[in-house]
Parts: C-alpha cells; structure tokens; sequence
C-alpha cells in the first residue's frame, strides 16, 4: 500500500479535521485506491503542455472603487457561533 | 387535468388568460408536495406561507393589469446552496444545520425580479459531493420512477421535484454533472450553462473553477426560459462573462436540418450498460431523420477525465470548505481546548465522510511535495482535454453522448466505494473542466422502466444551438410525455 495511515494522519492535521480509528482505516484504504487510479495521469507526458487553471480568456478583473450598498453587517455577524458586540468570540489563540 | 403536471409554458399562458390564478397553482404544488414527498424526501425545506402570499400579489398585480416578470407565478424550488436572504439554507451538511441566508444570491434575485414563486429549498448531497443525494444529512431524496432507486445527484432533490410534479421549476448546481445526470436518471431536462455565463455570487462553493448554476424543468421550451432569466455578467463574480444573452426561445423551433453531430467514439467503449448504449443509438437515429449529420469524431483524453477531476475539484474543495470553522457561522463544537482543537472538533463534528474525504484528498494533493505531482499534473491534462473539445468543435456543431452510463442504481449500492461512484461521472466530468454547456433530455427507458438521458454537448457560450438541437429531439419523440406513477 502506497498511502499509509500516517499520510492519513497527517493530511487530517493540515485540514484541521479529528477522525476516529474507523474512519482513519477507511480512508487510508479509499484513498490509497484512488490515488492509484489518479496516478493513471502519469501515463501522459504533459512537459510541453501549460497547465489550466480556468477556462476563461479573464485574467484580473478591475472595477472602479465605488461606495455602494452592500450586505447588512448584522446579518452578516449574528449567526456566529459566538458574539460579543460584534466581535466573533474564539479560544484564547495564545497561552 | 391537474395544474401541477403542466409545464411553465403552458402554466404562463393559462395565467395570462386568467384560466387559472397564481393562488391556484400555488396551492396545487403544495398540495401535491404534501401528498408525495414522504415518498420522495425531495424537499428539505418548504416554505407555504411565503409562497401564498407571494401568489397573491402576483395575483392582484395581474388584476390590476401592472407588468409582470416572465416567471409570474410559477412556483421554483432552489437547490440547497443558493443563497436566499433570510432563508435557511444548510448545503444538506449539520455544519450548516440551522443556518440562514444573510443576502440573495443573484440567480435568486433575479428569480424574484422575474416574479417567481420560489417555493422551498431542495435536497442535495452534502456540500455537492456526490452523484446519488445520499451524502445529505437530511437522509437521500428517492427516484420517482422507483423509490427504491437513487435520484443522481448532486441535485436530486431539485431533479426528483420536478419529475414527481412537486415543483414546476427547479435550479441546481453542475460541478461533475450534478445537473445532467440526476436529470437523466429522474427523466427530465437539465442544463449545465458555459462556465461564466450565470454568476456564482451566492453559490456557495464546491470547486469554483468547475460549479455552474442551472436549470432542472418538464420541458426544453421551460428550460430555455429559465435559462433566459438567470443568465447574465454580473459585477459581482469575477468570472461571470460579459457576453451577450441571445433569445434562447426564439430558436427553439428552428431546423435543425444540416446540423453536424459529434459521436465521441471513445465514449462508447466505456462499458455502459447496454439498454444506455441502444437508446443513445436510437436517439443518433432520430436526430438523422431530423437531417442532422453524425460525425464521428474523437475525444483521446476521456479515458483521463476522471483522475483529473477528482485532483482540481478536491483540491478547490479543500481551499473553500477550510472556511466552515465554527468561527463566523455555522456550528461550533463544544468543550474544545484551545483554537486549533476547536477547528478540528467543528470539522470532525460537522462534515460527513464524503466531504471529510475530499477535503483529504485535496489537501493531500495540494500539501508539498506532491504539488506538482498530482495538482500541477491534473491542470495541464485539463489543457490536454480541452484542446480534444476544441478541435472536434471545429468539425461539428454539437455532440452528442449518453448522460450517465447506468440508470438509477439501487440506494446503498454504491455508498461505500467513493471511486465505483465517481465513475459513473465519466459522460459528465469533461464538460465541467472543458468549461463546455451541456444538456441532458429524456431519450428512453431502461428495461426496469427507469429514465434514460441524453446529453447535448455545445460549444462556448452556444446554448442555443443545443436546446434547439433538444427541442427538435423532444418535438419529434414521447418519451418526455411519461410520468412517473406515484399515487
């Protein structure tokens, strides 16, 4: 097997998600399968080929800087898991 | 006669000529909503107190002869990840679960400035993530046709509404073939518009080079309407194009007489079952009869489509769901830590296992050291795919190929193997990563009497030429007449 429980591990430290025993056995396996079947594009010499990233012909996109309307800042804050006077609430950051 | 089995078209003219009132129809979905959705688990929120008086004021507006939008009173259900002010919406995920709009998404703008009734909320699977609607949390929508039977997703529930009559209109969203394909396996019309020509602006995200907001209807003549009217630059996404919105029902009945068909050879070596193969055929057979001109033509990368999809989606996934950290909305989980442990707890709490995968893979494939390996390699074979569309483009006018290479599956067949699953993607995915429109039309019915697609595949931004190709096809077959038995 090519992708191994510690790749599991560690790519679930990078997204910040906790899995539980079964779920780390499952996807080690499920994506040790897909990432062989991805590894098909290898198959392919793309050394000459420039890579897509969108298809659109649009690169940056400017418009002027004008005030307009736009959402409602409480609507936009309330819904947060915890607030206090408009300031999101989180775990203290440094010890 | 009932009203909720008509299409828009017809509904609009029985409106106009005050045959029927808006409150009528209106009441006559909820109605039908209410007598079969515990069957069909289509819908996952619906609101009928704001449909009805929304039909009401539609109602005296007629009366007192003001102008009315092109959708006046037509009942629309809107996928699960459109945004609309106020209103819940989840994207069929508990990290989402209780959550409201805080502004209108713009195709949802423009369905109110269309004077559309927007009826309630579909299912999907969880955050787009899947092509059977059995990520969602709120449990899978179930086929019309056979409710034993998975809907296609992601929007399911948008497709199982409108081919149960539980809505006249519906929008979904298109990364992979999350409009096409749930389409075809519930037997009705679904589009995936050109990259850029609906705006994104309160789509929430999947994979933001690929998603596409479309229109799930009865018809081709309701799909380009509905087309018509979320169709459009909008300032407010970036890679939203400023090109000219054409009359997509003036074309409809044109002939299609002299137009070049490609048949993607590569297409048909992909193992689809049989009853797939034979009504894709027939269907080449009536657009001849119709004087179109199949042109075999070849697209080499398909066999690549797959792998590189799953590399760019997931990748895109990883980047824009790391915002569903309990911070800004959302659901948090309790008794964290500190910070970092708050975030994991969310997440883990949060996402079901398709999404937790995806957001794996796309952090695998973008994390250092495989970077250039897998990322970098799938974007140059996106290039590799492209150029096969736009070379066969220059031969014909349209192409066309099944939509999904089964009919619907079983529920709980295909759940547990991610990669049996993405397959059958394969008829779908291209489009998606060429940027490429693409419809799919009822076109048979397997030999378990389960929904067949077509799919109509256009060049950049020539919507019309393939609804007028999907017109012709369902003007001159009856398979769109069929309804599913549900009482």
């Amino acid at each position: 097997m090519a992708f191994t429980r510690q790749d599991v591990d560690y790519i679930a430290k990078l997204a910040r998600i906790t899995l539980s025993d079964d779920e780390q056995k499952n996807f080690t396996r499920q994506l040790d399968s897909i990432l062989e079947y991805v590894n098909k594009l290898n198959e392919l010499d793309t050394d000459s080929v420039e890579p897509t990233a969108h298809i659109l012909p649009v690169q940056n996109v400017f418009r002027e800087d004008e005030v307009k309307p736009c959402a409602d800042s409480k609507l936009a804050v309330e819904q947060s898991p915890e607030l206090r006077d408009g300031l999101f609430i989180v775990p203290p950051v440094i010890e | 006669m009932d009203i909720f089995n008509q299409t828009a078209c017809q509904l609009i003219k029985m409106l106009q000529s005050k045959e029927i009132t808006s409150r009528q129809l209106v009441e006559s979905v909820i109605d039908r909503i209410g007598a079969v959705d515990s069957k069909i688990n289509a819908f996952v929120y619906v609101d009928n107190t704001a449909a009805l008086e929304k039909a009401d004021e539609i109602d005296a507006r007629r009366a007192n002869g003001e102008p009315l939008g092109a959708l006046a009173g037509i009942p629309v259900a809107l996928k699960d990840n459109l945004l609309y002010c106020r209103r819940p919406v989840t994207c069929a995920s508990n990290i989402l679960k209780g959550y409201y709009s805080s502004y209108n998404a713009t195709v949802v703008e423009k369905l109110i400035g269309a004077d559309a009734v927007i009826i309630g909320v579909a299912n999907m699977d969880e955050f787009a993530m899947g092509s059977s609607c059995e990520t969602s949390c709120y449990g899978p929508s179930r086929n019309p046709w056979n409710q034993d039977c998975i809907t296609g997703g992601s929007s399911g529930g948008s497709a199982a509404a409108v081919a149960a009559d539980e809505t006249i209109l519906a929008l979904g969203s298109d990364t992979g073939g999350s409009i096409r394909q749930p389409s075809a396996l519930c037997g009705v019309v679904g589009m995936k518009p050109t990259y850029g020509r609906v705006s994104r602006y309160g789509l929430v995200a999947f994979a933001s080079s690929l998603d596409q907001i479309g229109p799930i209807t009865k018809s081709v003549a309701d799909n380009a309407l509905l087309l018509q009217v979320i169709s459009g630059y909008d300032h407010r996404d970036s890679t939203s194009i400023n090109e000219d919105v054409p009359d997509y029902s003036a074309s409809l009945g044109e002939s299609i007489k002299g137009l070049k068909i490609g048949i993607p050879k590569e297409y048909f070596l992909y193992g689809m079952d049989s009853d797939i193969e034979t009504a894709t055929k027939k269907a080449i057979e009536t657009f001849q009869q119709l004087g179109a001109q199949p042109v075999e033509i070849s697209l080499p990368y398909t066999e690549y489509a797959i792998a590189t999809y799953y590399i760019i989606a997931t990748a895109e996934a990883s980047a824009n769901l790391a915002r569903f950290d309990g911070v800004r909305y959302g659901n948090r989980a309790k008794d964290a830590d500190n910070l970092i442990d708050m975030y994991c707890k969310t997440k883990s709490q949060g996402f079901g296992a398709e999404v937790k995968r995806r957001i794996l893979l796309g952090t695998y494939v973008l994390s250092s050291g495989y970077y250039d390996a897998y990322y970098k390699k799938a974007q140059k074979v996106r290039t590799l795919i492209r150029d096969d569309f736009s070379k066969a483009f220059q031969k014909v006018d349209c192409i066309v190929a099944p939509t999904s290479p089964t009919s619907a599956f079983k529920i709980g067949e295909k759940i547990d193997d991610p990669l049996t699953m993405y397959l059958s993607d394969i008829f779908t995915i291209s489009l998606n990563l060429a940027g490429l429109p693409g419809i799919s039309i009822p076109c048979g019915f397997s030999k378990d009497s389960l929904p067949i697609g077509l799919q109509i595949i256009g060049k950049p931004f020539d919507e019309s030429t393939i609804l007028r190709a999907a017109y012709a096809f369902e003007q001159n077959t009856v398979f769109h007449t069929q309804k599913p038995n549900l009482v």
